[in-house]
């Protein structure tokens, strides 16, 4: 199979392309580094299957950071039969230098000056003729996102493949340890096919920059936008889970009470009370996840995200960390992996691993779901948002203290130079594109550990046979007394730490689990929560869900990408103490002072 | 003149960038070459870093980085031919 790799600067459209090509959805956001790994589809290409693949973007080919280290690495293991090399046509005069690097490694290439929307609006000409006569290579202006000349780009990618032989890797790898002068060559080629205006400006991105950036209130703008936000999501989305939940509740009183009557009552409680309540409550989340990934790709793909870099940098140096830092926890907002994944643009290793040591206190989107669930029970509509807006405050609380403490441990000097991209609004296709992916992997995520963990959580709260369900014979039971003395200083009895326990798998399985505890669904499971804990108990326990291990996911990509054990290990204890520490410390002064 | 010495509103053109060898390939790759003229648009609160145009890239960086970057005045007949 011939197989074609996508290769570029950040942020110039690959993944866009990619997507665009392959009908696939890798994420697409408005920031240099959104990929970091590689991606890859099977698509048509002159009537041959063929691979494509997107490769992480990179300034350079002798560049330094881990992701640049990727694509280095690829291209000098893998036979390729055509480089795509994907340009921003705005920025085509600095850009060239990577597809003229690209060139000089002999590799069969196309040039698709990507963004010819933005270079036409620009009033930026480029005579592409001149430029393929100049680069001895094909070129096209194309627009990934709109589409425009992306089927035209297969067929010159066709027609290259069949006039090239692919070039061996071992060839390339020789090639990328020499160095090239090209600065001039580039010159050349811009002036003679290039017209640009002086002076580049985007009026509208400038505009809303002196808003957004101004030198005081760029940063109340920004916690208040955030804030605005997530109110927003919370309006919204409360409604639609209350629907969720009711239209299940229903299912199950209409449909499958009298359906599954006739089993025997073991089975029928395990399908029923375990498997649909625990599941179901989970689901009704669904509504509002997605809602809160689409929100989340917009304000992934305006560019304000490296406005907010901007903004923090400052103030993310005392803590030794950076204004990608920032960055990378707002994303793990949605959730954590990617967030921990996209720390490869870091080249500093002690800088790094700081980053990746807080990003597992960012309040992820899982969680979020534990705060909506236990929030709806214990307080007030009026007082939600507000609870809701606390929690997210203790997690940059809790991020802050980390870094502060640990920040002599892991101190580094790593350049702080980012490229501000222009404002740009995805496209409904866009959004669509990544709230699927969103519920996707929602899905796969639930039919592996929410089923399992929900299963288990059952037989523990059931067995030995005969106890009375959930009472202090069963298994569950057992394990609440084994942890009392840890635990009943923080206010968790045996149904949340059973919960707990669980959610270090997966904090989707913690809501799932307390209705399987209760064996009960809906509004009878708040009712009773609402009897068996009061507000200060739920409010230890969501501190401590918020800040101890998020998922099993999470460790596993620390390790992986911190390549430590050690780290991984450090990570797990650091969070569990600080969790016990925050919640101790909350639940025994709210005592004290009589709550 | 280095750019960190730079004012917000303030124009220069580049005269060399010197530094460690991984931070010059950026800022080249960024490009942060001799003879092109930087624009400082803003600064961020707290001595934070600096907003710039070169080109038709905007590029945010940290005073201490901007050190790298040495500046000639722009001459006034170059002012219309710039780039
Ligand atoms: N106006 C316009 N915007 C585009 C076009 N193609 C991509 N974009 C936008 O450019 C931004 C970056 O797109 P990505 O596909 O994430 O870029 P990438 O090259 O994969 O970026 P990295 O993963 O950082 O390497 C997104 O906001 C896209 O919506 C285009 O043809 N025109």
């Amino acid at each position: 199979m011939k197989r074609i790799a996508l290769l570029g600067m950040p942020n110039t459209g690959k993944s866009t392309l990619f997507n665009r090509l392959s009908g696939a959805s890798a994420r697409v956001g408005n920031w240099p580094g959104i990929t970091v790994d590689l991606m890859s589809a099977k698509i048509l290409v002159g009537g041959h299957i063929a691979e494509l693949i997107d490769l992480p973007g990179l300034y350079d080919l002798h560049g330094f950071s881990d992701d640049e280290q990727v694509v280095r690495h690829f291209l000098s293991q893998h036979t390729i039969d055509l480089a795509l090399i994907v340009l921003n046509s705005v920025q085509i005069d600095r850009q060239l230098s990577l597809a003229l690097q690209i060139r000089a490694l002999g590799l069969p290439t196309v040039l698709l000056l990507n963004m010819a929307d933005e270079a036409k609006r620009a009033q930026i000409n480029i005579d592409t003729d001149k430029m393929r006569e100049h680069l001895g290579m094909p070129v096209l202006a194309i627009s990934a996102k709109y589409g425009a000349s992306c089927p035209e780009a297969l067929t010159l990618a066709a027609q290259v493949m069949a006039q090239h032989a692919p070039i061996a890797a071992a060839q390339i790898a020789e090639k990328l340890a020499e160095d090239h002068h090209i600065e001039q060559a580039m010159d050349t080629i811009i002036t003679q096919s290039v017209s640009m205006p002086v002076q580049l400006n985007d009026e509208t991105t400038d505009r809303i920059d002196r808003v957004l950036l101004h030198p005081i209130f760029g940063l109340p703008l920004f916690f208040a936008s955030i804030f605005l936000l997530f109110q927003f999501i919370f309006s919204v989305g409360a409604p639609l889970q209350a629907g969720m939940a009711w239209l299940f509740d229903n299912l199950r009183s209409q449909w499958l009470e009298p359906a599954l009557a006739h089993l025997p009552s073991w089975l029928n409680g395990l399908l029923l009370d375990g498997l649909y309540t625990g599941v179901s409550t989970v689901a009704a989340f669904v509504p509002i996840i997605v809602l809160f990934f689409l929100v989340m790709s917009m304000v992934e793909d305006s560019g304000y995200l490296s406005r907010a870099a901007f903004l923090m940098d400052a103030l993310m140096a005392k803590m030794g960390l950076d204004g990608r830092g920032f960055v990378m926890v707002l994303m793990g907002f949605g959730c954590n992996v990617p967030a921990l994944m996209g720390t490869r643009v870091m080249r500093s290793r002690p800088m790094r691993l700081l980053t990746m040591l807080v990003i597992p206190l960012s309040l992820c989107s899982a969680r979020l779901q534990v705060f909506l669930f236990m929030i709806a029970i214990l307080f007030a509509p009026a007082k939600a948002a507000l609870v809701m807006f606390s929690l997210y405050m203790v997690s940059f609380f809790t991020i802050f203290l980390t870094a502060i403490l640990f920040k002599h441990r892991y101190q580094s000097h790593e350049p702080f130079v980012l490229e501000l991209p222009p404002y740009r609004f995805p496209t409904p296709r866009q959004i669509w594109l990544r709230g699927w992916q969103e519920v996707k992997h929602f899905l796969q995520r639930a039919s592996k550990f929410i089923v399992i963990g929900v299963l288990m959580v059952w037989l523990l709260t059931h067995l030995p046979m005969g106890a009375t369900p959930a009472s202090a014979q069963t298994w569950a039971g057992s394990i609440g007394h084994f942890f009392a003395p840890v635990l009943d200083p923080i206010g968790i009895d045996t149904q949340l730490a059973i919960a707990l326990i669980f959610g270090f798998v997966a904090k989707e399985i913690v809501v799932g689990s307390l209705a399987v505890i209760y064996g009960l669904q809906g509004d009878a499971l708040s009712q009773q929560i609402a009897l068996n804990i009061d507000w200060v108990q739920g409010m230890s326990f969501m501190l401590f869900t918020l800040i101890y291990t998020p998922c099993l996911s999470t460790i596993a990509t620390l390790r992986t990408e911190a390549k430590s054990q050690a780290f991984m290990w450090l990570s797990l204890a650091w969070s569990l103490t600080l969790a016990w520490i925050v919640s101790f410390m909350f639940y025994q002064t709210a005592r004290l002072l009589g709550y | 003149m280095q750019l960190h010495q730079l004012q917000p509103g303030e124009r220069a053109v580049i005269a060399h960038v010197q530094s460690e060898q991984a931070l010059s390939q950026r800022l080249t790759a960024l490009g942060f070459r001799p003879g092109k003229q930087i624009h400082v648009i803003r600064q961020a609160l707290f001595n934070g870093p600096l907003h710039v145009r070169i080109g038709s890239t905007d590029v945010i960086i940290r005073l201490n980085d901007a050190k790298a970057i040495y500046l000639s005045p722009i001459q006034p007949f170059a002012e219309n031919h710039a780039l």
